[in-house]
C-alpha cells in the first residue's frame, strides 16, 4: 500500500533524510519522557541524566503512610482517580450507546433539533460555563463530590461520544436488525444482543479515550472539590508542583509523575490505533 | 410492527424515550442551563456571601473600565494567534505531510511520538517541562547548556509566553496531525502517481494536489481551535497561573481568578459571558459554512 509506491515521494534517499530530520526534531521530547523515567530510579537524579546507581527510594510514596504531612496516602488517591475515570467511562459509554441507537435508527419529532444541538455543543468552549456549572452543582448538593463532576465531565463530553456512537451503529446494516426483530425479538434486546457485539470496536475506542480524558481531568477537579480526601492524582501531582522544597527532590517528583503517568501511557499504546478512525472532526468526512 | 426506517415524523415511542432521557438531562443540565446561567449571573454582584441581587449591566460596564482589561486582551490574541499558526496549522500539517511521505513504519512511530504529549496527563506534561526548564543547575536544558559552558536561564520567567506557546502547541500540533493525516490518506494515491506520471515534482504535488485538497480541514482546524484556544487555560493556569503580574493572565483564566480566587462570580460571568456569546456565534457560523447538513442524513460508515 504506503512505502515504496505513495506518490509524495519516491526517492529512498529521500526517506532516509526525511526521516532522520523528522527524528532529530522528535529527540526534545523523547528526551523528556526518558528522563521521567530514569531520573526516577537514578540513585542521584539530581547530578546526572545518566543513572550512576539504581534505587527504589524515589518510589517510597508507595509504601509510606504519605510523602509529607498534609498528603493524603497515595493509594486513596488513585483509588480516587481510578473510581472517577471509570465512573466517566462507563456513563459515558453507556448514555452514548443508548442515545446513539435511537438516533441513527429512528426517524421522529426534534431528532433533527438534536442532532443539530449536539454538534453544535461540540464546538462549544465547555470551560467557559465552569462558574454557572459551580453554581448548578451548589445547588444539587454536588459541590465537593466526585460523583457531581463525574456528571459534568461526562456532559461536556456526551455530544462528541453521541456523534461517534451514531456513527458506529449507521454502520450496521438494517437487515442485521431487521431479521432479529422478525423472528421476535423485541427493541431492547435487538439492541443488546445483536447491534452492541458489532460494534465492539467503536465501544473500545471510546471507552478507552473516556477513561484517558478522565483519568487526566485536572481543572473542574481542583475547582470543585476541596476535602483532601477527594484528591486525585491529578490534583497530588499538581500540588508536589506547586512545592518549592519537594520541587528539589527531582526522583520523588519524577517517580510519582511516572506512576500517573503508566496507566495512561498503557492505554495510549493500545488506543492510538482507533484515532483516524474516531470523527474528531466531523467536518474532514 | 415497523421494520423499515420510518420516514413521517412521529413522537418517540416512550421506551425509546428512555434509552435518550440520561443523554438529554445530563447535556440539559450541565450544558443549556450553564450557557443561560452565566447570562443571568454576570447581571448580579453574586460574590462570597451568595446573594442573587441584580445590578443590571453593572458588570459590564466595569469590564470597560477594568485597567488590566487591554493587556489581558493583548495576551490573549497573542496566544491564541501564535499558537494557532505556529502549532495547530504549522506544526501539525508539516509533520503530517512530512510523515504522509514516509513509508509506513517510520511515520507511525514518529506520529506515536507526537501523540504522546496529548495522551499524557496534562499535569504530568507540565511537570515534564517544569523539571527540563528549572531555573537552576540541575534542570535538563541548564544541563545541556552547562555542557557548552553557558550560563543557567530561567525560560519560564524570562520568556512566559514563548514557553506557554510552546507548551500548549505542542499538544495542538497532534490534533491537527491526526485530522490532516487522516485526510491526506483518504487521497486516492492514482490521483498522486498519475501527476508523477505527468511529469509533476514532489513539490508540484504538495503544492497543487494536497493543499488544495486539505482546504476543509485546515478550515475546520482554524476555526475548531479558535475557540478551544480562546476558552482554554490550563496549561497557563500550571505554567505561571498568570503572572508575573498579570504578564500571562489570558481572557477565561482571568475570570477564573476573579470567580474562585476573589468569589467575584458575577463580573467573572460578564467575563465568560462574553466568551459564550462568541462561543454560540462561532459555532453556528461554522455549521453554515462546513454544511453539516450531508451528515444529519447519511452519516460516515465507520469500518469499525
Amino acid at each position: 500500500m504506503r512505502g515504496e509506491d505513495d506518490g509524495i515521494t519516491q526517492h529512498r534517499g529521500a526517506h532516509r533524510v526525511l526521516t532522520a530530520a523528522l527524528a532529530l526534531l522528535s529527540i526534545p521530547i523523547v528526551l523528556m519522557y526518558l528522563w521521567l523515567l530514569l531520573a526516577s530510579v537514578n540513585r542521584d537524579s539530581l547530578s546526572s541524566f545518566l543513572p550512576t546507581g539504581w534505587t527504589l527510594h524515589h518510589w517510597r510514596f508507595l509504601w509510606l503512610a504519605t510523602i509529607k504531612p498534609g498528603y493524603p496516602n497515595i493509594w486513596v488517591v488513585t483509588g480516587n482517580s481510578l473510581l472517577f475515570a471509570i465512573a466517566v467511562m462507563v456513563l459515558e459509554v453507556s448514555m452514548a450507546l443508548l442515545a446513539g441507537y435511537v438516533l441513527s435508527r429512528w426517524q421522529f419529532r426534534g431528532r433533527l433539533l438534536l442532532l443539530q444541538g449536539t454538534l453544535l455543543l461540540h464546538a462549544f468552549p465547555a470551560i467557559t460555563l465552569i462558574i454557572a456549572v459551580f453554581f448548578i452543582l451548589r445547588a444539587l448538593r454536588l459541590l465537593h463530590t466526585l460523583a457531581g463532576v463525574m456528571l459534568v465531565k461526562v456532559a461536556l463530553e456526551l455530544p462528541f461520544a453521541l456523534w461517534v456512537m451514531k456513527g458506529f451503529f449507521d454502520g450496521i446494516p438494517w437487515q442485521v436488525e431487521m431479521a432479529a426483530l422478525v423472528d421476535g425479538a423485541n427493541r431492547f434486546t435487538t439492541w443488546y444482543r445483536i447491534l452492541l457485539p458489532q460494534i465492539r470496536p467503536g465501544i473500545t475506542a471510546l471507552s478507552l479515550f473516556a477513561f484517558l480524558s478522565g483519568w487526566g481531568e485536572y481543572v473542574f477537579l481542583v475547582t470543585f472539590i476541596l476535602d483532601k480526601s477527594g484528591w486525585t492524582l491529578s490534583r497530588y501531582v499538581a500540588s508536589i508542583l506547586g512545592e518549592g522544597e519537594v520541587f528539589v527532590d527531582y526522583g520523588l517528583i519524577t517517580a510519582v509523575g511516572l506512576f500517573y503517568m503508566l496507566p495512561a501511557l498503557v492505554l495510549f499504546t493500545l488506543a492510538h490505533k482507533y484515532l483516524v478512525r474516531l470523527p474528531f472532526g466531523v467536518g474532514t468526512r | 410492527m415497523r421494520i423499515t426506517p420510518v420516514t413521517k415524523r412521529i413522537w418517540l415511542p416512550a421506551p425509546l424515550l428512555l434509552f435518550l432521557l440520561p443523554s438529554l438531562l445530563l447535556i440539559v443540565v450541565f450544558f443549556v442551563v450553564p450557557i443561560s446561567l452565566t447570562g443571568i449571573i454576570s447581571l448580579t454582584s453574586l460574590d462570597y456571601r451568595f446573594r442573587w441581587d441584580f445590578v443590571g449591566l453593572t458588570n459590564f460596564l466595569m469590564l470597560l473600565q477594568d485597567t488590566i482589561i487591554p493587556r489581558v486582551l493583548l495576551n490573549t490574541g497573542v496566544y491564541v494567534f501564535t499558537t494557532l499558526l505556529l502549532f495547530h496549522l504549522g506544526l501539525g500539517l508539516g509533520l503530517a505531510l512530512l510523515t504522509a511521505a514516509l513509508p509506513e513504519r517510520p511515520a507511525v512511530i514518529l506520529r506515536l511520538i507526537w501523540l504522546l504529549p496529548r495522551f499524557t496527563p496534562s499535569v504530568v506534561y507540565i511537570l515534564l517541562w517544569r523539571l527540563l526548564l528549572d531555573p537552576t543547575t540541575y534542570g535538563l536544558l541548564n544541563r545541556v547548556r552547562a555542557a557548552f559552558g553557558a550560563a543557567p536561564v530561567d525560560l519560564l520567567t524570562e520568556h512566559p509566553w514563548s514557553v506557554i506557546v510552546l507548551v500548549n502547541g505542542l499538544t495542538g500540533a497532534s490534533l491537527g496531525l491526526v485530522i490532516f493525516t487522516a485526510a491526506i490518506e483518504s487521497i486516492p494515491r492514482d490521483l498522486l502517481r498519475a501527476a508523477r506520471v505527468d511529469g509533476a515534482t514532489t513539490l508540484h504535488i504538495v503544492w497543487r494536489i494536497i493543499l488544495p485538497l486539505l482546504r476543509w480541514p485546515v478550515m475546520f482546524v482554524t476555526t475548531y481551535q479558535t475557540l478551544s484556544l480562546l476558552a482554554s487555560f490550563e496549561a497557563v493556569l500550571l505554567l505561571t497561573n498568570g503572572g508575573p503580574f498579570y504578564a500571562t493572565e489570558v481572557w477565561t483564566l482571568y475570570a477564573y481568578h476573579h470567580a474562585f480566587a476573589f468569589s467575584a462570580f458575577g463580573y467573572g460571568c460578564a467575563m465568560t459571558f462574553v466568551l459564550v456569546l462568541i462561543g454560540s456565534i462561532v459555532s453556528l457560523l461554522y455549521w453554515r459554512v462546513f454544511r453539516f447538513t450531508h451528515l444529519l442524513q447519511t452519516p460516515p460508515i465507520e469500518n469499525g
